[in-house]
């Protein structure tokens, strides 16, 4: 998967298409009304940010299956930067370049 | 659905395109980062133009290159992105009133097209579902026109940005502002203290079970978050409304 298409991941894609209609659509694909057990309801509410968690933060403090050892890693720096951004002002953009202002000079830079 | 002349005809259309007209310069350049993050992980072109154009949800796309490129399984995959679009589930029932009277299938196209932005601002535009005829046109038009200039937005600036990704040099790390806007959202979520333990668990179990095969410890990670939030939950809060946000 470096640059080269494979069918496999197409069928993936596809396959999260799916995904995206069948949750976008969920309560109004059947005609009855119908609703969701208690214990799924509750699961709505922490799922989507552990989901999200369990994606990123080895993304941010994981090199080559193991935890960073060292504390020069610009992606730790640029994640803090995007983090403390949004509880200051809110909004997923501006977390995502002030981010990425922090996490290049230092990466490019200092090579970190 | 903006294909119809019929529904681009209604007035409230056009006040749908000005109503989201501002938000899509933000969903645009969101887009056009999201296109660099793909290549600059290492998706080629094709694949990042077909996941562009039929997935179609920021988040999801995002959260899936990672598992992608390291080969995970469909199953893993196709798991993780339907707990990070959980979120749709709650507003499709939120919508499920506004959209009945139409046949299933406009339902699942108008379903399909409304991303978080667009369910957000229709439903503030229109508090209750339609009552008559009139009306169920008038919202139905609104809420075309609200995602038409947003999937234009996202889809042509996706594409500006798949394009000039193979001028970037991959060394530059580029790919990393997909991480970042996932930080922005995941931090958007985290309303209520219980759901930043659900969101420290779950990375925290990540890590420690990175060593797990086929990526499962993405799953674990989830598993085990919600598994003690609800324990949590059941333990220590007595009104449920409290983690209700």
């Amino acid at each position: 998967m470096s640059g080269q298409t494979d069918l496999w991941s197409l069928v993936v894609i596809v396959g999260l298409a799916a995904v995206t209609v069948l949750t976008r659509c969920f309560f109004f694909i059947l005609d009855r009304p119908w609703g969701l057990p208690e214990w799924a309801h509750r699961a709505l509410h922490y799922a989507p940010v552990a989901a999200l968690a369990a994606v990123i933060v080895p993304e941010i403090v994981m090199t080559q299956g193991h935890l960073v050892s060292t504390w020069q890693d610009a992606r730790i720096f640029g994640a803090l930067a995007g983090a403390a951004y949004y509880f200051w002002r809110r909004g997923v953009l501006g977390t995502m370049l002030v981010g990425m202002a922090v996490y290049l000079p230092l990466h490019l830079g200092l090579g970190w | 659905m903006f294909l119809s002349a019929d529904i681009r005809r209604r007035p409230t259309f056009r006040e749908g395109v000005a109503q989201m007209a501002p938000m899509a310069v933000g969903i645009g350049a969101w887009g056009l980062m999201t296109g660099v993050a793909m290549v600059k992980s290492g998706m080629s072109v094709i694949e990042a133009l077909a996941m562009t154009f039929l997935v179609y949800a920021g988040s999801s796309q995002l959260a899936a290159i990672p598992l992608l490129v390291a080969g995970a399984p469909a199953w893993v995959i196709l798991a993780t992105g339907f707990c990070v679009n959980l979120r749709f589930v709650v507003f499709s029932l939120h919508l499920r009133p506004y959209l009945m009277h139409m046949p299933r299938w406009r339902r699942l196209v108008h379903g399909y097209l409304t991303a978080d932005l667009s369910y957000a601002t229709f439903t503030t535009r229109y508090p209750s579902p339609p009552t008559h005829r009139d009306e169920e046109r008038a919202q139905e038009a609104y809420l075309t026109g609200g995602y038409f200039i947003t999937w234009s937005a996202w889809m042509g600036m996706s594409t500006v940005g798949i394009a000039l990704a193979n001028l970037i040099p991959q060394a530059w790390g580029l790919g990393f502002a997909g991480v970042l806007s996932l930080v922005g959202i995941l931090c958007s979520m985290a309303t209520t203290r219980l759901r930043v333990l659900s969101a420290l668990i779950a990375g925290a179990t990540a890590v420690a079970a990175y060593a797990l095969p086929l990526k499962l410890n993405i799953v674990t990670g989830i598993g085990v978050a919600v598994l003690l939030c609800f324990w949590l939950e059941k333990q220590f809060v007595r009104d449920p409304a409290e983690v209700d946000a």
